[in-house]
């Protein structure tokens, strides 16, 4: 069946599928930000514990989503594997030695003679939770503000600065640094908010639940700033669009402002998402008692809403999802950048499992969380981290 | 080649290899553990003896201490083939990147969800779905090994795909080509069992230290048990499994093959070399040429295992680099002048097509595509400079047989004393079960070493070499990755052995049985 869809249209349904793994992605970041929180919420050790519980059956989960999402852009748009990840070389470097000593640290964190002690493991995932999401942030900030790069007739690529992508979120003589760097503030402290809200929907222990909804408040706070601050420049700045026919890149006035009336389904996609975030928002903490544990599911709805739609955005209506600033005509598009018409139809394929996969995790969660975690369980639990 | 920065490209393999090794520590016993750790639930659940709750328990323990490690290694090497071969992404990525995205969709969250289950389940999950989730986790991290491994076999022996020279890129045109080549079939199957083998040796290995301090005896001999058993099945295929694999490098990578014999000149009723010494024997093209100080032969079995007929003619490097026309050998002189032709044609084309010259830009399409079968060795002048490092794949190949061949008979020991006597009171036997550990290891690292090493140049075989793989990068910024790589994994090693021995030691001191 796929084999009859336009090269285009795969092109355009790979986009999407990547988008929604990048949205289900920060959503899944809430992990990362539940990390910053360990101290914050948990006085007693025990309540540590809790709290790394809590979490420590997540982990992976987001972990695997990381990867499956490497592992779709890779097979589906492998020339911006290439240019990013050979380009960015630091930025990404950085976000995986983050997630490197995460993966480690919840299972080591509390046994016996684990050589570093637990406080150095509490502080691998206070690092994973502040550099992973903040850096996952602010690259995902340069698909709308560009990137120096070149493409030659080979498809290899140079990247200009020797600063290796962290120019990209310390070069504060540009404009463009403020935008990456506010959508990466914007995840950072989305996540701990949907980390609020998930320990308050799992978690039975009063005292962290009234740290946990104040926590929640404090960071939607900056979260909300950050946010409008990415929305408002990149609806005033130019975009990089491209002609359809000819493949030539130019900047285009208001470009993502445009995308968003241009593609109205998009528009009303995103504009639903932040009123879901928004709402779950001000439920949890004015509606606690009554609904503040299904606050996370309106906001984390919400943000996979509006993170699809973004990077819908920044790659539909023939705009360049991966933009140069130094050479415009190196910049990669769903078109330009993709795997072949073959790889594609062989992959969609493979894409139709993933409904089964979602499904298979929700299930597993639910029979998992049918009982909250406490603190006595966590004295009796043979495998408690 | 003079364009290249070699430095770069060193560091670069180094750093792969480096980061492909640790997280090669640690993914064999997974593969294994997880069926044993299944196949201990399945006796608990039909026996309901507690015994065997704990005994289960116990090696999942072990198995959640080595798979966080794992994890934590192997996000590394995905992304690595974007920051640090960027190049290679782009030249394979039509074919290379759909088998790691599956793997990601298929198996990984496979594992990670029911990994959950297998940990937290007890007493929250009904028991069949427990042990439903046991074998799942199995299977998902087998499934992740077919998946990279059809990657690796891949780009041992291309197959399925054709070069567009538009894109400047490799782009499949056969999907079912590239999961079933019988590279990747052997690849696969051969090291899924190899990591069997490993991690029954762990359980033998650790269950005969409980012995070695009369501890748990009941427990120990029953896990030796499960580990002999499955030992010694698992042995019997990889056996069978490497030998089907020698097979098949000698039908598509002879020159791996030749490395792997330290076979300079070949020949029919070639003997096989049992045990050898090499040493330094340059002459005037080969500077780099090795030769045996020592060795013990048996006769024609080299010609008989390579292609099942003593007669038949084993090339050595010599002859493939010098070329045997009545066998049928391309020399490398010749496929480096097809490949350089190819190379030109190329950037003809390109510039062709640029200026519209569309009968130019066909004439230099069809050189290209009658050349393109050695695209790679254009790169090269030096044929020699084609010839991996003789010495590493050959001592990597025969000491990775070599232990391959004692574990079978390890394994027969074990059972027979396990049935026939009490292997508590064997001391010997325990002390070498425990000490076959490392060995494990080392032959499991040993065969990436013969597989990997043995292959150079080529990171895909005869079209695209290492050295144009590579991202362009500073190398001081890859020996920083580096370094910093090395330190961390060293560290969390050292945190892992700690605590899985500090585990080991503490659960061998319950009293129960
Ligand atoms: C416990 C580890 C172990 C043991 C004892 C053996 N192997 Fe092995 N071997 C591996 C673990 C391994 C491996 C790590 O799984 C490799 C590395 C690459 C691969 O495909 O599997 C491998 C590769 C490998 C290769 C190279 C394949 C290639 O280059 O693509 C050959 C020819 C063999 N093996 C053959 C054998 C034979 C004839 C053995 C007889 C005893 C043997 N191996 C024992
Ligand atoms: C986990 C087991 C593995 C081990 C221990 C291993 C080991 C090595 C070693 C020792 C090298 C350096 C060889 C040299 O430069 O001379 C290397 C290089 C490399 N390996 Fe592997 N390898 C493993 C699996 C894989 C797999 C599954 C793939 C691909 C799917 C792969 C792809 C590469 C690449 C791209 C390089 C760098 C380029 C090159 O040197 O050719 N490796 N590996
Ligand atoms: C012989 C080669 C390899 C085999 C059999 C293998 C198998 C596995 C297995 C079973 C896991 C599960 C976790 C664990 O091991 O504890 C794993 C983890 C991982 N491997 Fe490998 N691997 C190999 C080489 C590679 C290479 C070359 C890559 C790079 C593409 C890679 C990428 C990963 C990633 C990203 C993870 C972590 C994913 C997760 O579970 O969330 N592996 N690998």
């Amino acid at each position: 069946m796929f084999e009859n869809l336009s090269y285009l249209t795969l092109q355009q349904y790979w986009w999407a599928v990547v988008s929604l793994l990048g949205a289900i992605l920060v959503f899944m970041l809430f992990v990362q930000g539940g990390q910053t929180l360990i101290y914050t919420l948990g006085k007693t050790s025990l309540q540590r514990k809790v709290i790394v519980n809590a979490l420590g059956r997540k982990w992976d989960l987001t972990f695997t989503t990381l990867v499956t999402f490497g592992g779709a852009a890779f097979a589906s748009f492998p020339l911006f594997y290439a240019t990013s990840f050979g380009g960015a070389y630091w930025v990404w470097m950085l976000i995986l030695f983050a997630f490197i000593i995460q993966a480690v640290s919840y299972e080591y964190r509390t046994k016996p003679n684990n050589f570093l002690g637990e406080k150095t493991f509490e502080s691998f995932l206070f690092i994973n939770g502040l550099l992973g999401t903040i850096l996952i942030g602010t690259a995902v900030g340069t698909f709308f503000t560009g990137s120096d790069f070149s493409i030659n007739n080979m498809n290899s690529s140079t990247w200009q600065s020797s600063f290796r992508g962290l120019e990209l979120a310390f070069n504060f003589t540009r404009f463009a640094t403020f935008v990456n760097l506010s959508l990466g503030l914007a995840v950072f402290f989305l996540s701990r908010v949907l980390a609020s809200m998930y320990f308050i929907n799992s978690i039975d222990d009063s005292t962290i639940l009234v740290g946990a909804r104040k926590q929640l408040i404090i960071n939607a706070i900056p979260f909300l700033f950050f946010f409008l601050f990415f929305l408002v420049s990149i609806t005033i700045m130019d975009g990089f669009a491209y002609n359809p026919i000819n493949g030539k890149v130019s900047l285009v006035e208001h470009k993502y402002l445009f995308n968003f009336i241009e593609m109205p389904m998009v528009g009303i996609i995103f504009l639903i998402g932040v009123i879901a975030v928004i709402f779950g928002i001000i439920r949890g903490y004015f509606y606690f008692q009554e609904c503040g544990t299904k606050a996370i599911w309106f906001t984390g709805f919400g943000t996979i809403l509006t993170v699809f739609a973004l990077f819908l955005i920044s790659g539909y209506n023939n705009t360049c999802f991966y933009p140069s600033t130094y050479d415009l005509q190196s910049s990669l598009t769903i078109e330009n950048a993709s795997s072949s018409k073959y790889t594609l139809v062989a992959m969609s394929y493979v894409s139709l499992l993933v409904p089964f996969v979602i499904a298979y995790i929700w299930y597993a969660w639910a029979s998992l969380n049918k009982k909250k975690i406490t603190e006595d369980e966590m004295e009796n639990d043979s495998h408690a981290y | 080649m003079e364009n290249f920065d070699l430095a770069l490209v060193d560091w670069s393999r180094a750093q792969f290899a480096l980061t492909a090794m640790y997280h090669w520590i640690f993914v064999p016993l997974t593969l294994g553990t997880s069926f044993i750790v299944a196949i201990m639930m399945s006796i608990y659940v039909r026996t309901g003896d507690e015994l065997w709750k704990r005994i289960t328990k116990f090696w999942m323990t072990l198995f959640g201490i080595n798979f966080a490690i794992g994890v934590a290694t192997g996000i590394i090497l995905e992304f690595e083939f974007g920051t640090n071969w960027s190049n290679y992404s782009w030249f394979v990525g039509d074919i290379f990147g759909a088998p790691l995205a599956i793997e990601g969709i298929l198996a990984f969250f496979l594992e990670s969800t029911f990994i959950a289950i297998l940990f937290f389940g007890w007493g929250r999950v009904s028991t069949k779905f427990h042990l439903l989730s046991a074998w799942l986790v199995a299977i998902g991290s087998n499934l992740s090994a077919l998946w990279i491994l059809v990657a690796n076999g891949w780009m041992q022996n291309p197959v399925g795909m054709t070069f567009n020279p538009d894109t400047a890129r490799n782009e499949m045109t056969n999907f079912w080509d590239i999961l079933l080549s019988p590279t990747a079939v052997n690849k696969f199957l051969h090291t899924i069992s190899s990591a069997y083998v490993l991690s029954a040796i762990f359980v033998i290995g650790v269950s005969a230290w409980f012995l070695l301090k009369h501890r748990r005896i009941l427990f120990a001999k029953k896990s030796m048990l499960v580990g002999a058993v499955f030992g010694i099945l698992s042995t019997l295929f990889m056996l069978m499994t490497g030998d089907e694999s020698a097979r098949q490098v000698f039908r598509d990578q002879p020159m791996k093959f030749a490395a792997m014999e330290g076979l300079y000149d070949g020949e029919q009723n070639a003997p096989l070399v049992v045990v050898g010494f090499m040493q330094k024997a340059p002459t005037k093209e080969n500077p780099k040429k090795v030769d045996f100080a020592f060795k013990i032969e048996i006769p024609n079995l080299l010609s008989y295992m390579a292609a099942l007929d003593p007669n038949a003619f084993v090339p050595g490097v010599n002859d493939l680099v010098n070329g045997r026309k009545e066998y049928g050998i391309v020399s490398y002189h010749e496929k480096i002048r097809q490949g350089k032709i190819a190379i030109t044609a190329l950037s003809a084309y390109k510039k062709a097509k640029e200026v519209g010259d569309t009968s130019k830009a066909s004439l230099e399409l069809s050189k290209f595509k009658d050349n393109y079968q050695y695209f790679g060795f254009g790169y090269y002048d030096n044929p020699y400079n084609i010839v991996p490092n003789i010495p590493v794949t050959f001592y990597a190949f025969h000491t990775m047989v070599g232990i391959g061949t004692l574990f079978l008979l390890l394994f027969i020991v074990v059972i027979y004393y396990l049935y026939k006597r009490d292997i508590s009171k064997v001391r010997w036997l325990n002390y070498i079960a425990l000490w076959s550990i490392p060995l494990a290891y080392i032959a499991s690292q040993a065969g990436w070493m013969v597989a990997e090493f043995g292959r150079q140049p080529w990171v895909v075989q005869d079209l695209m070499p290492t050295l144009s793989a590579v991202s362009n990068i500073d190398h001081k910024s890859v020996i920083t990755t580096f370094i910093i790589f090395a330190i961390i994994f060293t560290t969390l090693l050292i945190a892992e052995i700690k605590i899985m021995v500090t585990q080991i030691d503490k659960h061998s001191k319950i009293k129960e049985d």
